[in-house]
């Protein structure tokens, strides 16, 4: 059995782990809150973004000249993953989740024979595929969210995948990321942003879409623009959502952890009381059988 | 007839307005154009330029902003502005030009590749529009 000291010295280690998550966990409600915000007002953006490619889109599909983003190489040989995560840790299973996912479709790849190359977005998943799949590497960046201008670092990053698709280096480009829901649920998910997929519009809504539009320049052209400016919110986005999920995921982690330090403090100071109660106890027998022994 | 229609001013980062305007003037790519209520679609590109809300009462324009380039989207609905960027336009100060004009200067000197000299000078252009749309709006 532990003796009072080190019972002493145990309790007093729980008691400061349990600071210091609860310190974390309110900080990153904080950042939480900011990161929300953000995600939340970058959302109008891509949804109306959406809206006109979409009716955009209907009418260019099958065209002539029609862009290889919006059409795909014509094959799906070769595959561009941009897996998204943290750059630190302590929260929870986000990291691990993503990671898992990728891991997941980058086995189905190659079950099927497929190519793919990888491109990370934080830390902690360039640690976690380097051991694995360090030949398949071929970009990084963790710089996100540390300057001002995230949107320009988004476009960057959009720049160089760009540049990738443009040397052919890939067919199809998939976002792994959480989707953030609450602070409670994030979403793992998979969204394939080239080819971009055409979204869906409403078939009674035919006047209002499609062939209504006037053009200017012509849609061809409007097209060649709002394509990679299009592969660039998305990625912001994305970025935004995984932003917010990981401050989301580490505040619950943070409070479960807290928690988990208070119980464990609670039994620890039972364990403590009851040893110093029979250490008593035992004294007192020794006292008075020495005093009857007389 | 609607006299008015929904004015929707987007930016990557934020939804910067939403209004029901009179009349909105805005940059296109092959020249400024005017949207009243019931335009007809219309989808363009735009080129830097100072976008014009009127209140639909007075002659002068309520608001102006400068916008760095995007789309335009009007529909039955109303109009939808993206932007990468919109500064009201009495918030350009020459301080802010002179800055941002040194910035695109530098990124000119020090591009490499064609693509980075490219976007320098698309970055210098946009600022010698907005001094222009500055110099337009004080006079």
């Amino acid at each position: 059995m532990a003796s009072l000291k080190d019972l002493r010295i145990r309790i007093t280690s729980v008691q400061s782990t349990k600071k210091i998550t609860s310190a974390m966990k309110m900080v990153a409600a904080s950042k939480l809150r900011r990161a929300q915000e953000a995600a939340e007002q970058a959302r109008p953006y891509a949804q109306r973004m959406e809206s006109m490619l979409g009716n955009l889109a209907a009418g260019a599909v099958g065209q002539d000249g029609e862009s290889d983003l919006l059409s795909g190489t014509g094959k799906d040989d070769s595959y561009l993953i941009i897996v998204m995560t943290a750059n630190r840790g302590l929260c929870g299973g986000f990291n691990t989740n993503i990671i898992r996912s990728a891991r997941q479709m980058i086995r189905d790849l190659q079950a099927q024979g497929k190519s793919f190359k990888i491109f990370t977005v934080g830390s902690k998943c360039r640690d976690n595929m380097k051991r694995e799949f360090a030949d398949h590497m071929v970009g990084h960046f963790d710089e996100f969210g540390r300057t001002g201008s995230s949107f320009a670092e988004a476009e960057h990053v959009g720049q160089s995948v760009m540049a990738m698709f443009a040397a052919g280096d890939f067919d199809v480009c998939t976002l792994i990321y959480a989707n953030f829901v609450s602070a409670m649920t994030q979403n793992v998910t998979r969204q394939q942003v080239i080819p971009f997929p055409v979204p869906e519009v409403d078939a009674g809504d035919d006047a209002a879409t499609g062939g209504g539009y006037e053009y200017e320049p012509s849609d061809t052209e409007i097209l060649t623009d709002l394509l990679p400016r299009n592969l660039a919110i998305q990625i912001f986005r994305a970025l935004l959502e995984n932003g917010a999920s990981e401050q989301g995921a580490r505040m619950s982690a943070m409070d479960s952890a807290t928690r988990n330090a208070g119980d464990m403090i609670d039994t620890l100071k039972m364990t403590y009381n009851r040893t110093r109660q029979a250490q008593i106890t035992t004294e007192l027998i020794e006292i008075i059988s020495g005093a009857e022994a007389i | 007839m609607a006299d008015t229609l929904q004015l929707e001013l987007v930016s990557p980062a934020k939804l910067l307005m939403s209004e029901s305007v009179g009349m909105v003037v805005v940059p296109g790519i092959e020249g400024y154009f005017g949207v009243l209520p019931d335009h007809m679609p219309l989808l363009s590109t735009l080129r830097p330029g100072v976008v014009s809300v009127h209140d639909g009462v007075t002659d002068a324009p309520a608001k102006q902003f400068f916008v760095d380039g995007g789309f335009a989207e009007v529909n039955p609905e109303g109009c939808t502005l993206l932007v990468d960027e919109a500064i009201a336009i009495d918030e350009i100060t020459a301080d802010n030009i002179a800055e941002r004009r040194s910035a695109a200067e530098e990124l000119i000197q020090s591009a490499e590749t064609d693509g980075d000299r490219a976007a320098a000078e698309k970055a210098l252009f946009i600022v010698e529009e907005m001094a222009r749309a500055m110099a337009e709006a004080a006079a």
